[in-house]
């Protein structure tokens, strides 16, 4: 195993430690940012929903101002937005380097892209299902979880498969901020010493991710189309099995 | 009982304001099948969604269920003085039980899961909530689709489960938002069988919403008229099919009897509505006393009147017979007077529809 892989890709084997520490870098940006970004995105997307014009707590200063916020920070390309946000970053984490100091800022870059993709699928979810679920005396939680949520949890499903996609993405920019990651290590040790087999190994490595990621995401939301993800099955009796 | 008074709704859109209720007022009796019919737009949605606070009126009073004299001040709801919370309002609602047109089903919850859902504000256990699901799927008869989904059910199905949905919480109303429009004809009807019966087994008030005079006809006992936001005829069911007044009216009820046709032939010109110089088309209507009497036949042999008759048509409302014919009627003008004068003097209403006489 090892002289095969020796043998088609040399630079990357003499390099394997810092590639399998630039695999672990990704990881973990991955992760951390992606779980702060899927909370505060998802209920920011839930805000713009029941905030907006006809919503079920329609509001239009707190919506303008979301909208607002939103639309300033999608529009920041990534790599600038990471370099911007360093005071705060040091601010907050008290570090703007490493993968520590990246969290914040692709927190900063997913959230707004997160909200919007939220906010879409929510309002898929049909009026007269909100006004069926308030004429049966659901108030803003219950319809929040029991209706909007619970209905478009394949739409949601689906886009956080999207936006967890375009994260992998912003991951490969943090070398910016020291980073490293797989991103990084392609440009340093495959682009700039001229090792090609490097490139195309990271290349393959997070192609395989986006793959594995839209593969989990088809087959989730596709099981959660017309069923609940968690279902009792039930006997004649009513009873529960 | 339910009492609606003055209700005033406008709707601010940016092409203008749109005014949904002008001052509606009406009551109804418990234990009755209420139905209110207008064209789209005349208001009658809006209303039932005043009905539940769905929608909050700008002026008004509404007494219904537990809540007696909420009263509405500039599109604020007031009950006991105050300004009724959220939380009132969802009780209040929990009250009253509501179908629509497109059923409004959760479509990734089972039958059960859709029907359990109000259940689970009454504070019921899991195996409380289980019997009381069976129980309303029996009233409903889809017993066998407790695990199916709504994509799985055909309409009337569909309407089947929330029918069972909105009865779950024992609501003494249930109002009924163009709940058969969606529907072919024999699930409109079975539709329709379901409602009444629940109405005569749960003795629950029901508030009907359409646009089809048949429906009203179906299961109704009284009937309000709705146009541009006003309620412009009121009655049992059986004096406005027999006696309208409005215009609006007269063209609902054309709509749902095969005496209307005639409006159109007329229109149309149609051969056999042709009247000859000297002849009269008149429609007649039989109240429930003189159906199936031969008034006509006296008046024609009395006052030696040809008869031609076009249409003929008796219906039953709440079974009671309320008959028509349209025909023509020739013979000396002083008899046709006479005829008339006899039918008139019979409690047979005669309207003239197309005159050839000469005064």
């Amino acid at each position: 195993m090892a002289e095969w892989i020796k043998s088609i890709a040399p630079y990357l084997y003499t390099y394997r430690a810092k590639f399998f520490a630039a695999c672990s870098a990704t990881f973990q940006m991955f992760y951390k940012a992606g779980l702060i970004a899927f909370v505060i995105g998802l209920c920011f997307g839930i805000l713009l929903v029941i905030t907006k014009k006809g919503g079920i707590r329609q509001n239009a200063v707190i919506y303008q101002v979301t909208n607002l916020v939103i639309n300033v920070f999608r529009s920041i390309p990534f790599i600038i937005l990471l370099i911007f946000l360093i005071p705060l970053t040091r601010a907050v984490v008290g570090t703007a380097i490493n993968v520590k100091g990246a969290i914040l800022p692709l927190v900063f870059g997913t959230v707004p892209f997160y909200s919007r993709q939220v906010e879409v699928a929510l309002s898929g979810v049909e009026e007269g299902k909100i006004e069926a679920a308030r004429s049966m005396g659901s108030g803003t939680l219950g319809l929040i979880f029991r209706v909007y949520l619970h209905e478009a949890l394949p739409d949601l499903i689906r886009v956080t498969t999207v936006t967890a996609i375009s994260l992998i993405g912003l991951t490969t920019m943090a070398g910016a901020v020291g980073a490293g990651g797989i991103g990084s290590f392609a440009i340093n040790y495959g682009q700039n010493q001229n090792h090609s087999d490097i490139v195309n190994v990271c290349v393959i490595v997070l192609l395989a991710v986006t793959f594995v990621l839209q593969s989990i995401g088809n087959s989730l939301s596709k099981r959660t189309t017309n069923r609940s993800l968690f279902q009792v099955r039930r006997g004649n009796g009513g009873t529960e099995i | 009982m339910i009492e609606v008074k003055n209700l005033r709704k406008t709707f601010h859109l940016k092409s203008g304001d749109v005014v949904a209720l002008d001052g509606v007022s009406f009551s109804i009796e418990d234990g009755t099948v209420y139905g209110v019919i207008g064209y789209s737009g005349a208001g009658k949605s809006s209303l039932v969604r005043c009905m539940n606070l769905l929608e909050i009126p700008d002026e008004g009073t509404i007494s219904i269920g537990d809540y007696q004299g909420i009263e509405a001040r500039n599109g604020v709801p007031y009950y006991q003085g105050k300004p009724m919370t959220a939380r009132q309002q969802n009780q209040m609602r929990r009250g009253i039980g509501m179908i629509f047109q497109h059923f409004n089903l959760l479509e990734r919850s089972t039958v059960y899961d859709n029907i359990a859902y109000p259940l689970k504000y009454t504070g019921r256990s899991k195996a409380e909530i289980s019997s009381r699901v069976c129980e309303l799927l029996e009233l409903v008869d889809l017993r066998d689709k407790i695990d199916a989904f709504p994509s799985q059910l055909s309409g009337g199905q569909k309407q089947r489960v929330a029918i069972a949905r909105a009865l779950a919480a024992s609501p003494k109303i249930l109002l009924s938002d163009e709940a058969t429009s969606a529907l072919d004809p024999d699930a409109t009807e079975s539709i329709l069988t379901l409602l009444k019966d629940l109405n005569r087994k749960l003795g629950i008030t029901i508030v009907i919403i359409t646009h089809e005079m048949a429906v009203i006809k179906t299961i109704a006992d009284r009937v309000a008229v709705m146009e541009d936001g006003k309620i412009v005829e009121e009655g049992t069911v059986y004096d406005i099919f027999s006696d309208p007044q409005a215009t609006i009216t007269r063209r609902f009820i054309a709509s749902a009897s095969p005496l209307g046709k005639i409006d159109k032939m007329i229109e149309r010109n149609s051969s056999l509505t042709q009247v000859k110089p000297g002849e009269v088309l008149v429609k007649t209507t039989f109240l429930k006393d003189c159906v199936g009497e031969h008034i006509l036949t006296t008046m024609a042999q009395r006052f030696h009147i040809d008869l031609n008759i076009i249409l003929a048509n008796v219906e039953y409302l709440h079974g009671n017979p309320l008959g028509g014919t349209i025909g023509i009627l020739s013979g000396p003008q002083e008899n046709l007077e006479a005829g008339i004068r006899f039918l008139e003097e019979n409690h047979v209403r005669t309207e003239v529809l197309k005159d050839g006489r000469v005064d």
